[in-house]
């Protein structure tokens, strides 16, 4: 049973979050608690510690402050826990220009300790979804920018992660492949989902909660 | 995947190694500027010093000094991947032992190393030596030496990486820290290529020194790679 599905606790909790770079408070005294399955939809302007929030739920920072656990652990403590568990789509696609999208793909496979045949059939099954069977075997740098958000959404779903972690996840994609990615980092059951946009109508409708952040990284008090 | 799911460090170590090595092989960043680097420095000193042949202190010098700095081409381009293309995020996020990252690194850095050799040597011995009876024993200095480059190249590499002025930061912490390892290959090689053939002398003292260097700075890769990771 995953954490937030009827064990009391919910999948992400955050009380008094802060985060500091150096003398600059990114991040202040957000908090919010979120079930499994749920959708937490964060919004804000340029500046207002969206991707740093994001970047400290996928335990890439440490939190100055306050206290986070996700998926039952604490966060920074436990973080070695989480690890294989969370899926980020970030700003960068996370995938080496060098190689084409079938090699990053069954590079991160083996990282979560994805081999063999099912790791192929992984893959596949990915390249389908978002329509990328044909152009899979190309260097990524040969590709445009809506098709290296298809591989990256390829890339942050390969090992089927309960808390997926999507900053702008409809950034340089077409009408067509907003439909694709849907079926892959779309609300479901099975996932428990933090969504950054600065697009408050294209995610509201699919967000159980919202937060708001002004510039200076405080929540918006309603 | 289940919390305590992690992956076998060996999997992650080739799986990292064989990216490296893919991505090497096809753009060739790394390999061919070492390899000019070198050759062009034996050319240098071939006519800066106007001799045909070197031997002893001499020739050992210009091998290892040659050697180290075309080294540093390599391991100044070692983490930009990583750094520019999201390689440590990714790495980050899997549920990997993160000292696989380091060995990985270093046992390419090492493969760049042997093959860079395997090309240069022969070449400086074209240039420089009466015989190549000395190549055989020197093979065991420079692998030895090679592996202490690796292991120091690695851990200054993934710290320097992070600044703005790696290209200086690296080699201003990584060239104090590799004196050492310098002063004891030059000890091995000396006597190697003393005039009149290769000697011994004190030969397998350099290299256990050699090894205890390798040794430690495995080591202190080993323990400290996990925290140079964190932000």
């Amino acid at each position: 049973m995953k954490p937030g599905q009827g064990t009391g606790e919910p999948a992400l909790s955050a009380i008094g979050l802060r985060r500091d770079y150096g003398e600059r408070t990114a991040l202040e005294g957000v908090g919010f608690e979120l079930g499994g399955g749920e959708t937490l939809l964060v919004l804000g302007p340029n500046g207002a510690g969206k991707t740093t929030l994001l970047r400290i739920l996928a335990t890439l920072l440490r939190p100055s402050g306050g206290e986070l656990r996700a998926l039952g652990c604490a966060i920074p403590t436990e973080s070695w826990k989480l690890r294989g568990r969370i899926g980020l789509l970030g700003h960068e696609p996370l995938l080496y220009r060098d190689l084409s999208g079938r090699e990053n793909l069954r590079f991160h496979a083996r990282l979560h300790g994805i081999g063999g045949e099912r790791a192929e059939a992984r893959i596949g099954e990915l390249l389908a979804a978002v329509a990328m069977e044909r152009r899979a075997d190309e260097r990524v740098a040969e590709l445009s920018a809506g098709m290296r958000q298809r591989l990256a959404i390829c890339r942050c779903v390969l090992h089927e992660p309960e808390l997926l972690l999507l900053d702008e996840p409809d950034s340089n994609l077409d009408a067509g492949g907003r439909e694709l990615a849907r079926a892959l980092i779309g609300p479901g059951e099975a996932r428990t989902r933090v969504v950054v946009s600065h697009d408050p109508e294209r995610f509201e409708g699919e967000a159980d909660q919202v937060l708001r952040l002004e510039a200076g990284g405080r929540p918006v008090l309603a | 995947m289940t919390p305590d799911r992690i992956t076998p460090t060996g999997t992650a170590f080739a799986a990292i190694l064989g990216k490296d090595l893919r991505a090497e092989l096809r753009t060739l960043q790394s390999l061919p500027a070492m390899g000019l680097f070198a050759v062009t420095t034996f050319v240098i000193f071939r006519f800066g010093l106007d001799r045909t042949t070197l031997s002893g202190s001499l020739a050992a010098g210009v091998l290892w000094a040659t050697l180290l700095f075309a080294a540093l081409l390599g391991v100044n381009r070692l983490f930009v991947a990583e750094r520019e293309q999201g390689g440590f995020d990714a790495i980050r996020l899997a549920p990997i032992d993160r000292s696989a990252l380091f060995a990985a690194k270093a046992a390419a850095l090492l493969a760049y190393l042997i093959v860079l050799e395997l090309i240069v040597v022969p070449i400086f011995a074209l240039f420089f030596l009466d015989s190549a009876a000395a190549l055989g024993p020197l093979a065991a200095v420079l692998l030895l030496a090679d592996l202490g480059i690796a292991a120091t190249g690695t851990l200054i590499s993934s710290m320097a990486v992070h600044s703005r002025a790696r290209d200086l930061l690296g080699p201003l912490v990584l060239l104090p820290l590799l004196v050492p390892l310098m002063i004891a290959a030059t000890g091995a090689s000396e006597p190697l290529l003393a005039l009149g053939g290769p000697g011994y002398h004190r030969f397998g003292t350099w290299l256990a020194v050699l090894g205890l260097y390798d040794l430690v700075f495995l080591l202190v890769g080993y323990a400290v790679f996990d925290f140079l990771l964190e932000d």
